[in-house]
C-alpha cells in the first residue's frame, strides 16, 4: 500500500499527487514511469514520474481525469493508500549535452518532461520550454519550469494566455530564430506528429514519448506495440521514448481508440 | 501379477453447453470412490517406469499405493516431499506425455490417471485442512537468496530453498503470484482460489513473496547482491510474444495470447465493467495456433459471448501441440477447427479495425527440423475468411528485460535464451536460472523440474563457499 502524502489540484481535471513509493524512488530516472492499480478492481495505469523526492520516498504523480480509473484516481485525498505500484519503467530519457534543446509538453505532457528538463539544464544544455494546452487553466507547472528553463513560452488553442495558437507555432518562431539541436516532445499524439513534422525540414532530431495503451508494461502482453521504422516495437519496455521520425503515428492513434466504447460503459458504472 | 481389470475412471467434467457460458471449472475431478478404484488400477510394478517421466520425481506409486490404502494424508506428504504444487500439477501438466506415457498399462489398455489421483489427494487435503502436517523444514541459515519471478520455476525454488533453510525472498512483478498460471491459464482449467492455495503453503515454508517489483528495473541484479542476498534464482519466464509477421497484426481486434489472456485472466476482463480492466470481443474469433495456449483463447473467447470461434492451424490434429484433454474439451464446447490453414495478411476497415483474414490451404510435406510433417501451401487455395478479432497464440520467446539490463548476463544471441552450465549458473556468478528463461517456452512442470535443480545447485555452491 502507498500513501498518498499530498495532493494538489493543478486544474479543473489535472491533479498532482506526491505518493510514497521508496522502491521506485531508489532508482527512477528522467522519462520513466510507474503503473498504478488503485485497488483490486481497478486497471493498470501508466503514469509519468514527474519528480521523485529520494529524501521523503515519494513520487510525484500528475493525473489527468480522462476515463473511470483516472476519476477515481483523482478522487483520492491525502492519507488514502493506492494499492500497487509498479516502477521505475521504461527506458530513461537520454540526457547528454546537445546544445539547445526545446522542450514540448502538451496538456498533462508537460509532466513527463519535468525532469528531463532539469538534468538537461544541469548537463549543460540551453533549454527552452513550450507548454500548449487548450485554455489557460488547463496550463500546467509554469512555474515549475521557470527556474530550470531559459525561456518558457506558453500556447492556447483559445489565446485566453500565451501565445494564441499551437505549440508548433511557437516551435517554428524559437526554430527561426535560433539553431536547435534536439527536440523533445510529449503530448496527445496529433501534437506529437505535428512537433515532428515541424521538425523534419530542419533535420532536428524530434524524440517524442508514446502513451500507447498497457497492461503489464514488462514487456509480456504486447498491449502497447506499435510500429517504428516499420517493426513492431513495444513502447512499455523498447520505449517510451523514440525517434518521432520514425513513429506510425497514425496507426498509434487508431490502436488508443480501441476501447473507447468500453471506456465510455465503464464511466456510466 | 494379474493385472485389475477394472477400465480407466473417466474423470467428470461439466456439462459443454453450460460451461461454455462460464468460467467455473470444467473437470470436476474423482470422487473418493472413483479415486480408490482407479488407485488400485496401479500394479505398483517393480521399475517404476512413471517416475522417469515426472521432471519432479515424486514417488508415483508409492503415493498412489497409500491413496488405494485411503491413507489420503500419507499419499500427500508422499507427494510434497517433491511437488510443492500438486494441485496445480494434477489439473495442468501434460501426464499423458509424461507420467502416464510411460505407465506400464499401457501395453494392456489405459494408464493409470496419475494427474487425476495427484490432483484428488491435493484438493482432498485443502477440503479437510485438519488432516495438514507442518512442512518439514532444516536447520534455519541466516543467508538471504533471492528468487526473481513467482511462476511455476520461481515457486518452486523459493520452496526448496526455504526447505533448506535459506532466508527467501520472491520478488514478482505482477500483483498476485503464479506467472503464467495466473495470466495465461483461465480461471476455467485452473481456479485462482487454487493458486492463492498453494502460494500460501509456499509463505508457510518461510518465502517471503514481495510483489510489483521488476527487477532489472525496481532494483538491478547489483542492488540485490548490495542488498545482502548471497545467491540469484532467476525464473522469468517466457514472456515475449510472437507474432506471425503478416501484414495487419497491428490492427484493433488482434490480440498476442499474453494480452488476451491477461485482459481475462489477471485483469478479470469477464467481469467488466465490476473490474474495470475491458477486453473487446467480436462475433467471430479467429485464434492462430493449436497449443494449450491456443485453446485457452478460444474457449475464453467463446465464453465472452463469440458466436463463432474458430481455431487456424497451419498443420494437422496430430501436430496440434494442445494435451489432448484440452483439444476434447473445446470440440465439446463446439470450437470450430480449421486445421492446414496459414493465415497470410489481416484486413481493417477504415477505422483500424479487423475484418477479414485471408488464408492458404496447406497440406503436409516432409518432416522438418522439429520431426513433424512441415506443412505446404496449397497453389490458389486463397480464401477471405470475415472475423472481427483475432489472437495471436504461436508461442512466446524469453523475456528479454533483465538480460537487457544485466549486460554480463550471457544471452543464446539467437533465441534470448539465458545460457546455463550443468549447475544451472549463469554466466554470473551466484546467479542461477531455471524454466522457460533458460529453455523457451515449455511445460508448468518442466519449469519445476528446472527450479527444483537449481534449488539443489544453489544450495551446494552456498555450502561451498
Amino acid at each position: 500500500m502507498h500513501k498518498i502524502a499530498e495532493k494538489k489540484q493543478l486544474a479543473d481535471t489535472i491533479t498532482l499527487m506526491k505518493v510514497e513509493a521508496p522502491m521506485v524512488v531508489r532508482e527512477a530516472k528522467p522519462g520513466q514511469f510507474v503503473v498504478v492499480r488503485l485497488d483490486e478492481f481497478a486497471e493498470r495505469i501508466p503514469l509519468t514520474i514527474c519528480d521523485a523526492d529520494k529524501a521523503r520516498g515519494t513520487v510525484t504523480l500528475i493525473i489527468q481525469q480522462l476515463g473511470r480509473s483516472t476519476k477515481d484516481l483523482c478522487a483520492l485525498k491525502a492519507g488514502d493508500q493506492i494499492r500497487d505500484i509498479l516502477g521505475p519503467l521504461g527506458n530513461p530519457t537520454e540526457i547528454e549535452k546537445f546544445g539547445t534543446v526545446v522542450i514540448i509538453g502538451g496538456g498533462v505532457g508537460a509532466a513527463e518532461l519535468y525532469t528531463a528538463a532539469k538534468a538537461l539544464k544541469e548537463k549543460g544544455n540551453k533549454v527552452i520550454t513550450i507548454i500548449g494546452a487548450r485554455n489557460k487553466s488547463l496550463i500546467i507547472l509554469e512555474d515549475e519550469f521557470k527556474p530550470i528553463a531559459d525561456e518558457v513560452l506558453i500556447t492556447t488553442d483559445d489565446g485566453s494566455y500565451g501565445i494564441k495558437g499551437f505549440v508548433t507555432d511557437a516551435l517554428k518562431k524559437v526554430i527561426s530564430e535560433q539553431k536547435v539541436d534536439r527536440v523533445i516532445c510529449c503530448g496527445p499524439i496529433p501534437m506529437m506528429k505535428a512537433v515532428t513534422m515541424t521538425a523534419k525540414p530542419h533535420n532536428i532530431p524530434a524524440i517524442v514519448s508514446l502513451n500507447a495503451i498497457l497492461l503489464d508494461a514488462t514487456g509480456m502482453c504486447g498491449s502497447c506495440r506499435c510500429t517504428i521504422e516499420g517493426k513492431t516495437k513495444f513502447s512499455c519496455v523498447d520505449g517510451p521514448e523514440f525517434d518521432g521520425y520514425k513513429v506510425d503515428f497514425d496507426e498509434l492513434m487508431a490502436r488508443n481508440k480501441r476501447f473507447l466504447d468500453e471506456e465510455r460503459r465503464a464511466l456510466e458504472v | 501379477m494379474a493385472i485389475n481389470k477394472t477400465p480407466r475412471q473417466e474423470i467428470p467434467a461439466r456439462n459443454p453447453e453450460e460451461r461454455n457460458k462460464d468460467f467455473k471449472e470444467v473437470s470436476l475431478g474423482f470422487t473418493e470412490e472413483q479415486a480408490v478404484l482407479e488407485a488400485q488400477r496401479c500394479i505398483a510394478c517393480k521399475k517404476k517406469p512413471c517416475c522417469n517421466g515426472c521432471p519432479v520425481e515424486i514417488d508415483i506409486p508409492e503415493f498412489i499405493k497409500l491413496v488405494a490404502k485411503k491413507d489420503y494424508k500419507g499419499a500427500i506428504q508422499k507427494i510434497k516431499e517433491k511437488n510443492n504444487l500438486p494441485a496445480i500439477c494434477g489439473r495442468v501438466c501434460p501426464q499423458e506425455t509424461q507420467c502416464e506415457a510411460l505407465c506400464t498399462l499401457i501395453a494392456k489398455g489405459q494408464p493409470v490417471a496419475i494427474g487425476a489421483l495427484e490432483r484428488f489427494v491435493a484438493d482432498r487435503e485443502a477440503e479437510h485442512p485438519g488432516s495438514k502436517e507442518p512442512p518439514v523444514i532444516k536447520e534455519k541459515k541466516d543467508i538471504k537468496v533471492a528468487v526473481v519471478g513467482a511462476g511455476p520455476a520461481g515457486l518452486t525454488a523459493a520452496a526448496d530453498l526455504a526447505r533448506y533453510g535459506y532466508k527467501v525472498t520472491l520478488f514478482e512483478s505482477l500483483s498476485a503470484s503464479g506467472g503464467v498460471l495466473r495470466y495465461g491459464i483461465p480461471e476455467f482449467r485452473l481456479p485462482k482460489a487454487i493458486l492463492d492455495r498453494e502460494t500460501e503453503y509456499i509463505k508457510s515454508l518461510g518465502v517471503e513473496i514481495k510483489y510489483n517489483i521488476l527487477i532489472g528495473r525496481t532494483f538491478s541484479i547489483a542492488d540485490l547482491f548490495k542488498d545482502g542476498y548471497k545467491a540469484i534464482f532467476l525464473g522469468t519466464g517466457a514472456g515475449l510474444p510472437y507474432f506471425l509477421g503478416i501484414p495487419g497484426e497491428n490492427l484493433n481486434g488482434v490480440y498476442s495470447a499474453n494480452e488476451f489472456l491477461t485482459r481475462v485472466n489477471l485483469m478479470h476482463a469477464y467481469e467488466f465493467p465490476k473490474y474495470k480492466t475491458p477486453v473487446k470481443i467480436g462475433e467471430r474469433v479467429a485464434v492462430v495456433g493449436a497449443g494449450n495456449t491456443a485453446m485457452d483463447c478460444v474457449r475464453v473467447a467463446k465464453r465472452l459471448g463469440a458466436k463463432d470461434a474458430i481455431i487456424v492451424y497451419r498443420r494437422s490434429e496430430a501436430e496440434a501441440p494442445a494435451r489432448r484433454a484440452e483439444l476434447e474439451h473445446a470440440k465439446e464446447e463446439r470450437i470450430e477447427f480449421r486445421f492446414l490453414t496459414a493465415p497470410i495478411k489481416i484486413e481493417g476497415n477504415e477505422k483500424g479495425e479487423v475484418k477479414s483474414m485471408t488464408c492458404l490451404k496447406m497440406e503436409l510435406g516432409e518432416p522438418d527440423a522439429s520431426g513433424r510433417r512441415r506443412p505446404v501451401p496449397i497453389k490458389g487455395s486463397e480464401y477471405e475468411m470475415p472475423v472481427d478479432t483475432v489472437i495471436i497464440a504461436v508461442g512466446q520467446g524469453p523475456n528479454p528485460l533483465i538480460a537487457h539490463t544485466t549486460k554480463e548476463l550471457a544471452v543464446d544471441e539467437k533465441s534470448g535464451e539465458l545460457k546455463i552450465d550443468e549447475n544451472c549458473m549463469t554466466s554470473i556468478k551466484g546467479i542461477f536460472a531455471g524454466g522457460d528463461i533458460t529453455t523457451g517456452e515449455g511445460t508448468v512442470i518442466a519449469a519445476m523440474g528446472a527450479g527444483k535443480k537449481a534449488a539443489a545447485a544453489i544450495d551446494k555452491f552456498l555450502k561451498k563457499k
